[in-house]
């Protein structure tokens, strides 16, 4: 009887997953002892890091998107045919169009969603570039912008933690090359006491922000958005006026998480060094979709994807897990148009960003081709 | 009726214990209480800053060996 591994969810986690298998399990899957399905919503393959730059005209929107079959492994039969019932005890999914699936293992890698409609008067009052349609309006706002008061604003929990700090950096060089940066009043907002999650990363940004001119807001969770008067409220009772509002809007994790009652906010309680879903042993969990209290980074979802690959292949091939998961996150930060840093820890290594350098920025852009590796399974 | 959660952000360097709690809160009920674990000492001051500004309720902070339990309660 072959044993079937299913991944639900086709972004960078169920793919990097998908095509490792591959890899590791080829002889079985050539004798049919093992069949692995992937489980997706759509045919196009999204590298999301990339909408940093569609505002800013830095990066053509073809080269965002690949064709999911084209960067899948041909042993992987992919279905744009999601999950709508996933019952764990049962060991078996059932898809929109009605399909049953069963599985020996499942890989949750359904990911996050942009939850503006969150807070009142976001999804009205605010840009946002963590979704193309968003990233394009931004791009337009910014166009037609001649100056006066722009808020970042950064809300919990969201993806991609270092892009808030990326994209305010960015603007301050944009706006000066467009010359209206000295016409311009930049404030960034953040829900802690300092300007970013990462102790490290806040001092380092700290001098940069009063270098550039750029204000910090803090302790700011917000709480509403008044897109007539052009207002942002928070919690803690602070009112900013903006003639420009980007926020990174609130995150939940997928609605089939939810819809299954799989996780409060979408997010699927993990166990943070085997990946097994709690109280699975044979459902593991990648990437956004994890409850972790870890960084949701494409990075992490790559880290997470390598252990989880070597424990389902190790389970097929020897009955038993290989390894932990040590909790590895690494992120480029742009700094600007023309340098960049990166940050990486684990769960027991603190991290220490180094010296912005033109460098750096250099392999970021490289990374963003190089991307197209790493979905594969080959950097 | 008011559930207690725990947040268990020993060894979390990034989002961290604050911002864990903070993303919690926006997915309890006025009166569940919940209680951060963090191997950061300045969650121990940061965590009370917060709730005393914002408006929820301190019940307490506990040193234990190599971590804080930080218990808070959602008051709005």
């Amino acid at each position: 009887m072959a044993k079937n591994i299913l991944i639900v969810g086709g972004g960078l986690a169920g793919t990097i997953v998908g095509n490792g298998l591959c890899r590791q399990l080829s002889a079985k899957l050539r004798t049919g002892e093992v069949s692995i399905t992937m489980l997706g919503t759509t045919d196009t393959h999204l590298y999301q890091p990339g909408l940093l730059y569609v505002p800013f005209g830095k990066i053509r929107e073809h080269e965002l998107f690949r064709e999911q079959r084209k960067i899948l492994d041909k042993r992987v039969n992919f279905m744009i045919d999601p999950a709508k019932t996933i019952d764990v005890a049962g060991n078996k999914v059932t898809t929109n169009s009605g399909k049953t699936i069963h599985y020996d293992y499942m890989v949750l890698a359904t990911g996050s969603r942009c939850m503006p409609q969150n807070i009142p008067g976001m999804a009205e009052g605010a840009h946002w570039f963590y979704e193309l349609d968003a990233a394009r309006k931004l791009r337009d706002a910014l166009a037609e912008f001649k100056g006066g008061k722009i808020v970042v604003n950064v809300n919990a929990p969201h993806k991609c933690p270092v892009a808030p700090l990326e994209i305010s950096f960015m603007l301050k060089d944009f706006l000066q090359g467009k010359g209206v940066w000295d016409k311009t009043e930049l404030t960034y907002t953040y829900p802690i006491g300092r300007l970013h999650a990462l102790e490290p990363v806040a001092n380092w940004a700290k001098p940069e922000f009063e270098k550039a001119g750029i204000k910090g807001e803090l302790f700011f969770n917000t709480k509403s958005v008044d897109p007539v008067k052009k207002v942002i409220s928070s919690e803690e009772g602070v009112d900013l006026p903006y003639d420009l509002l980007i926020t990174i809007p609130p995150h939940n994790g997928a609605e089939v998480i939810l819809n299954n009652d799989l996780g409060a906010g979408g997010w699927v309680p993990t166990n943070k060094l085997s990946l097994q879903r709690e109280g699975s042993t044979n459902v593991f969990v990648c990437g956004d979709t994890t409850n972790i209290p870890i960084s949701k980074a494409g990075s992490t979802a790559h880290f997470e994807a390598d252990t989880i690959i070597d424990n389902i292949a190790s389970l097929v091939l020897e009955g038993r897990m290989a390894r932990d998961y040590d909790g590895k996150v690494f992120c480029f930060v742009e700094t600007g148009m023309s340098t960049g840093t990166y940050v990486w820890f684990n769960y027991t290594t603190p991290p220490n960003p180094t010296a912005p350098t033109q460098m750096i920025h250099w392999f970021k852009l490289a990374y963003n081709r190089l991307y197209w590796l790493s979905a594969r399974g080959l950097l | 009726m008011a559930e207690r959660k725990t947040i268990d952000a020993r060894g979390a360097y990034c989002p961290g214990p604050l911002m864990e709690l903070i993303a919690a809160l926006k997915l309890s009920q006025v009166g569940d209480e919940l209680e951060v674990l963090s191997s950061d000492k300045g969650s121990a001051a940061d965590i009370p800053e917060w709730v005393e500004k914002v408006g929820h309720q301190m019940v307490g902070t506990t040193a234990h060996d190599g971590y804080w339990s930080v218990v808070i309660r959602k008051a709005k």
